[in-house]
């Protein structure tokens, strides 16, 4: 199927992602080519295939719930954009 | 020096005929001079020598672990404590790692000198190395041509002599396609053999650390190091790690390598072919037989891989926001607007493209049709292997349709570079381990690999499987002209 202008910009909403009037086209064009590549998948009946998530195949570890990491945060927060009093600061969400 | 194998490297400072910090310089000097290659994005001379120096201790006291001294370059994607750890984005460009990989911390533990990060596509997305942030990296074998990708950077460097040995990650063809271009081997491992904690995600389902060498033998030497069981990677398998130089020797006489229909048909150039034919036959001498085997279903592998990888990506990516770390843009109105201006600037065309896809095909009421059927597809691809794994205990056939193509040729057309990997990305939907190797050049020149793939868990027997080949062939000690 072929994407249309609208059907862009609201993936690129979902993604968080800004795209211009330009891109938009750009991306209607080049993503309709990708999706049809991708439909080549409907040549196959899968019906009655169970989903394969994952190589192994199997579910996730559990570990014993204890203290496995040391508090490391303010050599973490040394790298964030702008940080302050061990908070991360970010534009005013609540006016 | 620059073109011995690790083995020989490692009996040289042991004997003394030299120090780790003339063998980290030699390399370092090569760096400098061939730095037009653009094969690494970091290099730190002083960190670098500063190892060299404490491995040289190490040696004098007879302490040496099996890589002391060794230099080796890293992927730009596994995070490296202290050192810039870009994934070749703007987005991390001045992202300092505060902690190790494991795969660092176990080169570390074995001894081997940093000796810089190598140039990769953006965040591992490419087949080209041209989505790199840092600009592309060249071919020594010719340098109008591409290096292949992901691992582009760790190919160009090893090929020309910049390194010993690199690191890369292989997440539809990312170590195998960039080694068959470049005149390598490269080792994928098998899904969950090696840690991915510290390693960038891209699609956790089928990302897998593996190594780009001159031999099989210098592969199987790393894969003793890198190999093994983490808690810290929920989907590390703990199964005991074999050493993988053991077993390199054994006869291959009775070996039953199977040629998939479907790797030999349409798309695939005649000198490949011809290439990989003229390799059976070399194994044919050696004692090996042939049988034809099917994996029918492969042929819907890239379609398959480009829902799943990007569905993965879409979410693994969500991270970068702007807000604990990595790039965040300069002007903004609000929180969302600072998320959507972040991303837009940090992501380079082809990030932004696989997040769109991948977002799309994850979205309400499209699920199903994309997701889920992609799934389905992945199982009966997997199930082909099996059945084929019945009749052969190896499968052999082209690593890439074609010898390298020239920059700037496909980048503007995503489907036709996704092509490239027609014949890697069905490995990493099952989780199997797959190697490239040298199997000579094309009349253009050009090295051409042809790929060998194993049961799951079964690397010692393909690192077997290619030593035996390098021990009857020298395509793998070929130097390209001018870096020899």
């Amino acid at each position: 199927m072929s994407l249309d202008r609208q059907l862009v910009q609201k993936i690129a909403h979902l993604a968080r992602l800004e795209i211009s009037e330009q891109e938009t086209d750009m991306y209607v064009e080049t993503l309709s080519r990708i999706l049809g590549l991708i439909e080549q998948m409907n040549a196959i009946d899968t019906t009655g295939v169970a989903p394969m998530a994952h190589p192994t195949d199997t579910g996730l570890r559990l570990r014993d719930d204890a203290v496995s990491e040391t508090d490391q945060s303010g050599k973490f927060q040394r790298l964030a954009p702008a940080a302050e009093a061990g908070l991360y600061l970010v534009p005013k969400v609540i006016e | 020096m620059f073109n011995k194998t690790l083995t020989e490297l490692s009996a040289a400072l042991r004997e003394k005929q030299l120090s780790s910090m003339e063998l980290t310089q030699a390399f370092l000097d090569r760096i400098d001079k061939y730095s037009a290659l653009n094969a690494f994005i970091t290099v730190d001379a002083e960190r670098s020598l500063a190892e060299a120096r404490v491995a040289d201790e190490r040696l004098v006291k007879g302490k040496a672990a099996p890589l002391t001294g060794i230099p080796v370059a890293h992927k730009d994607i596994f995070c490296t404590e202290g050192w810039l750890t870009t994934c070749a984005s703007k987005m991390l460009a001045n992202f300092v790692s505060p902690y190790d990989a494991t795969v660092i911390e176990k080169f570390k533990a074995a001894g081997a000198v940093l000796l810089g990060k190598t140039n990769m596509d953006e965040f591992a997305m490419g087949s080209s190395n041209e989505t790199s942030y840092f600009g592309p990296t060249k071919n020594p074998w010719d340098t109008t041509v591409v290096p292949g990708g992901s691992s582009g950077g760790s190919a160009s460097a090893v090929a020309a002599g910049l390194a010993p040995a690199a690191t890369g990650t292989d997440t539809g063809g990312s170590i195998r396609q960039p080694a068959a271009l470049c005149n390598l081997t490269g080792l994928k491992p098998s899904y969950g053999r090696v840690s991915r904690y510290g390693m960038i995600a891209f699609a956790s389902s089928l990302d897998q650390g593996g190594v780009l060498t001159r031999t099989a033998e210098d592969a199987a030497v790393l894969l003793n190091v890198m190999a093994g069981f983490d808690p810290r990677d929920s989907t590390s398998v703990d199964r005991p790690v074999p050493d993988y130089t053991a077993t390199l020797d054994h006869d291959i006489k009775g070996l039953r390598i199977g040629l998939p229909e479907e790797y030999f048909g349409e798309g695939l150039s005649q000198e490949v072919a011809r290439l990989v034919e003229t390799a059976v036959e070399e194994f044919k001498k050696l004692g090996a037989k042939i049988v034809e085997v099917s994996l029918p279903n492969s042929n819907l592998a890239v379609p398959c891989y480009y829902v799943l990888a990007p569905a993965e990506a879409s979410s693994n990516l969500a991270r970068y926001d702007g807000v604990r770390y990595g790039f965040r843009a300069e002007e903004y109105s609000d929180l969302l607007d600072m998320y959507r201006k972040t991303r837009s600037q940090g992501f380079g065309a082809e990030v932004k493209r696989r997040i769109m896809i991948g977002t799309y095909a994850l979205s309400a009421g499209y699920y199903d049709a994309y997701y889920l059927k992609a799934q389905k597809l992945r199982r009966l691809i997997a199930e082909d292997f099996k059945q084929a794994f019945e009749m052969c205990d190896v499968i052999l056939g082209p690593t890439a349709p074609t010898t390298a193509f020239k920059i700037g040729a496909k980048i503007d057309d995503p489907v036709a570079m996704y092509l490239n990997d027609i014949y890697t990305i069905p490995v990493n939907l099952a989780g199997l381990p797959g190697m490239s190797i040298p199997a000579g050049f094309a009349a253009d020149g050009l090295p051409v690999g042809m790929q060998l793939i194993g049961r799951y868990f079964d690397e010692a027997r393909l690192l077997n499987v290619a030593h035996r080949y390098q021990q009857v062939t020298d395509w793998h000690a070929r130097m390209p002209e001018g870096f020899d």
